[in-house]
């Protein structure tokens, strides 16, 4: 006795009926040239799982979209229930390949809303294991961009320089990819002895790998030829999408947090650059990304230099209770503009946190950037906007 | 080749001896070794050191896997059409034992002395990408058809000018035998010096580089890998598949790189022979019995070069884009190698 014969309320009919027509739907849809192709979420270009839902015609996309929360955890809830010094276990983990940070400027809210000021060694090491930790997450970038478009061997390039920053992170936090280093006021320990030594070797070997990068991917006229006029975003489009970082310097707006916001941090004390591209391509995102590693490195190289001495931790009591108020404190991390708006009432913890992560925004563009593109294009305008799944999601 | 053994075999003893042996010279070296070798140098030039835990410095690295594989669950999917499933792997298996058959490894030692033998191989060559467009199209899985497709018109662009590339090498020796290939290029002289034998790299060179081009497309390697495309396709036609016919792909892959490169040895480095002025021999008759034995190591070793440069490209460059692959065969590789077989004509009638 089929499903119809029985006895059925109209509205079990109508609800039967209607499921029929969407497989009819489904049937017709296969049936004609166009072809839906889900992206995800378990896909090995999307090193998480996010899910590209692609509308194509042939292998042209006609219709594509991002479709995330698949990796959500809550941290914005989370936060509320957490003292401020166990907030930083929870944020370092938002972007994973660049942890410190994601510390920073939840701390800088909170020390913001206390009216303490780290003291100026503090905020030099701080500033020196943001830069590291960017060096970490970029250079990871760099490798896996050779994997998106077939090349297999940067990323072992990148996994072996990669190590040497993270050892150093290890070496003066503890933790090699979640440090939990970041104190209200300052830092939990100093420097270990032989550190700064070890930093600029490994910077030299880091300006190596990024000469060894540029070589084997940039010079390459195959790589140029998938990336150059490709994803091209134009500077108002990515104004009004809300791009940051790497992705709209490289649309040629010339916008870094670091230099342009005054923070208490050390970014003000060394000579860099800030690169722009005008291309707004697939290329100049990438470009953007190497010349950054590269002034990462520079800051690190200077501020070892210039490191002041002094004590790492400022006055602050044992127990932190944040006095009510409500603060902003955004920073330029290694994916883009990261910022916490933190509230408090006066007591343990803060009352709400609302994260700002960059690359929620920076993969907002895709459907703007992945119309008409070839399936191969999807995942290089996906590889160079560059997003970690984790600081997506939260 | 029967007659050195001194013993009156049967007709179909010597079809199985030639089975055996055909099944043994593509086995071993060119799956083992080719495999062992190539991971190896994969590893190095990736700054790591590859396998290292099965036997001597990973050197059994091959049975290991073969051993994970034939463990696994053999899977086919639900909507998939079983029949055409299963028999893909085998298509492309069956497509490069095809191709060793005509390849000569020595004076007496060959498997079939064909006389249109390059244009067998270029046939045989092209039923592996039948086995692709089947295993893309009986997957039932949308990135598996992508892959196949792509395959197939991967195949169209690539095969005519690999085509045309051997042309060059047809019209030089005169002859489309791979035997007297081998002794056109051994026993000629390049502008009346004979001290190197006349090995096609160097009058053909062109020719060579389409013809490695092409190679590298035939086989889906880096940078015109998109039947793959692991990033994009996540494994292209490969997909569906699991266990023994995973396997069957995938030592295939490498299997057929290695019997391209022999092909490509045999037509442009003079394949199994050395210089015959070396020796004083003249012609293939006079060639001492020992290279039935020297020249297999010969030809191995000549393999192992060409297959070093295809691996060598494959793990260094990005892949190309579909239309580009495409752009690149009509407009550059077809007009170039029409140039050569112009040019290959003109020194052939001239000199």
């Amino acid at each position: 006795m089929s499903l119809t014969d029985r006895v059925l309320g109209d509205r079990q009919r109508l609800a039967y009926i209607a499921s029929q027509a969407a497989d009819v739907r489904l049937n017709v849809e296969l049936e004609t040239e166009g072809m839906t192709l889900n992206i995800g979420p378990q896909h090995p270009a999307t090193h998480g799982t996010l899910r590209i839902i692609a509308r194509l015609d042939g292998e042209q996309v006609v219709w594509a979209e991002p479709s995330c929360g698949y990796m959500h955890r809550g941290y914005e809830k989370l936060a509320e229930v957490r003292t401020y010094p166990q907030v930083t276990t929870l944020v370092n983990r938002i972007d994973w390949l660049g942890s410190f940070a994601n510390e920073v400027p939840f701390i800088l809210a909170a020390e913001k809303l206390m009216e303490v000021e780290a003291p100026p060694r503090a905020q030099h090491i701080r500033t020196i294991l943001f830069e590291l930790s960017r060096i970490a997450n970029v250079s990871l970038f760099l490798g896996d961009l050779g994997v998106q478009m077939g090349a297999i061997t940067p990323v072992f390039f990148a996994f072996r320089d990669r190590e040497y920053v993270l050892n150093l992170i290890e070496g003066a936090t503890g933790g090699r990819f979640h440090p939990n280093f970041d104190r209200i006021g300052g830092l939990k320990d100093d420097l270990p002895k032989g550190w700064i030594a070890e930093t600029k070797a490994v910077m030299k070997k880091l300006r190596t790998f990024c000469d060894q990068i540029e070589d084997l991917l940039f010079g390459n006229e195959i790589f140029q030829s998938r990336t150059r006029g490709i994803g091209v975003i134009p500077k108002d489009i990515a104004l009004q999408f809300g791009l940051s970082g790497a992705n709209l310097r490289a649309s040629g707006v010339d916008w870094d947090l670091r230099r342009d916001h005054p923070l208490p941090m050390a970014w003000n004390k060394a000579d860099w650059k800030v690169w722009t591209h005008p291309d707004g391509d697939s290329f100049a995102r990438c470009w953007v990304r190497l010349q950054e590693t590269r002034e990462a490195t520079k800051i690190v190289d200077q501020l070892l230099d210039t490191i002041p001495s002094g004590p790492i931790m400022a006055k602050v009591p044992k127990i932190i209770k944040v006095p009510e108020g409500e603060a902003w404190v955004s920073t330029e991390n290694p994916l883009g503009e990261m910022g916490y708006y933190v509230v408090s009432r006066g007591e343990l913890g803060p009352f709400r946190v609302k994260i700002r992560s960059a690359s929620f925004n920076n993969i907002s563009v895709a459907p703007w950037a992945l119309r008409g593109v070839y399936v191969p294009d999807i995942i290089t305008i996906l590889a160079s906007l560059y997003f970690i799944l984790g600081d997506i999601d939260r | 080749m029967m007659s050195m053994l001194a013993v009156e075999v049967p007709y179909w003893g010597q079809s199985l001896l030639r089975v055996l042996g055909g099944v043994v010279a593509v086995l071993l070296p060119a799956g083992t070794i080719v495999y062992v070798f190539l991971f190896k140098m994969m590893s190095f030039m990736q700054s790591r050191l590859g396998p290292m835990e099965a036997g001597p410095y990973g050197s059994l690295q091959l049975v290991a896997e073969v051993g994970k594989w034939l463990q696994k669950e053999d899977i086919i999917p639900e909507r998939a059409d079983a029949r055409i499933f299963k028999m893909a792997p085998v298509v492309v298996l069956v497509s490069t034992f095809l191709l060793i058959a005509v390849v000569p490894f020595g004076p007496d030692a060959w498997f079939t002395n064909f006389e249109v033998g390059i244009f067998y191989a270029l046939a045989v060559s092209s039923l592996s990408v039948l086995g692709i467009l089947m295993a893309g199209w009986a997957s039932a899985n949308k990135y598996s058809l992508l892959g196949g497709l792509r395959a197939a018109g991967q195949l169209i662009a690539y095969e005519l000018p690999m085509v045309l590339a051997v042309i060059g090498v047809v019209i030089q020796a005169g002859t489309m035998n791979l035997q007297q290939i081998v002794v056109a290029q051994n026993s000629g002289s390049i502008f009346g010096f004979d001290g190197l034998g006349n090995p096609y790299i160097l009058t053909q060179f062109v020719g060579f580089v389409v013809f490695m081009i092409a190679i590298q497309a035939e086989l889906t390697q880096a940078p015109f890998d998109m039947p793959i495309a692991e990033s994009e396709l996540v494994s292209g036609y490969m997909t569906e598949y699991s266990g023994f016919r995973f396997l069957i792909f995938f030592i295939g892959e490498f299997a057929t790189a290695g019997v391209f490169s022999l092909l490509t040895s045999v037509l442009f480095l003079g394949g199994w022979g050395v210089p015959f002025t070396w020796f004083g021999w003249t012609d293939v008759d006079s060639v001492a019995n020992w290279m039935n034995v020297a020249g297999p190591i010969i030809m191995i070793t000549k393999m192992m070069l060409i297959a070093f440069i295809i691996m060598w490209v494959r793990f260094s460059s990005p892949r190309f884009r579909e239309d580009q692959l495409q752009r690149f065969a009509w407009k550059v590789l077809i007009p170039v190698s029409l140039g050569n077989i112009a040019l290959t004509s003109i020194f052939k009638v001239v000199l």
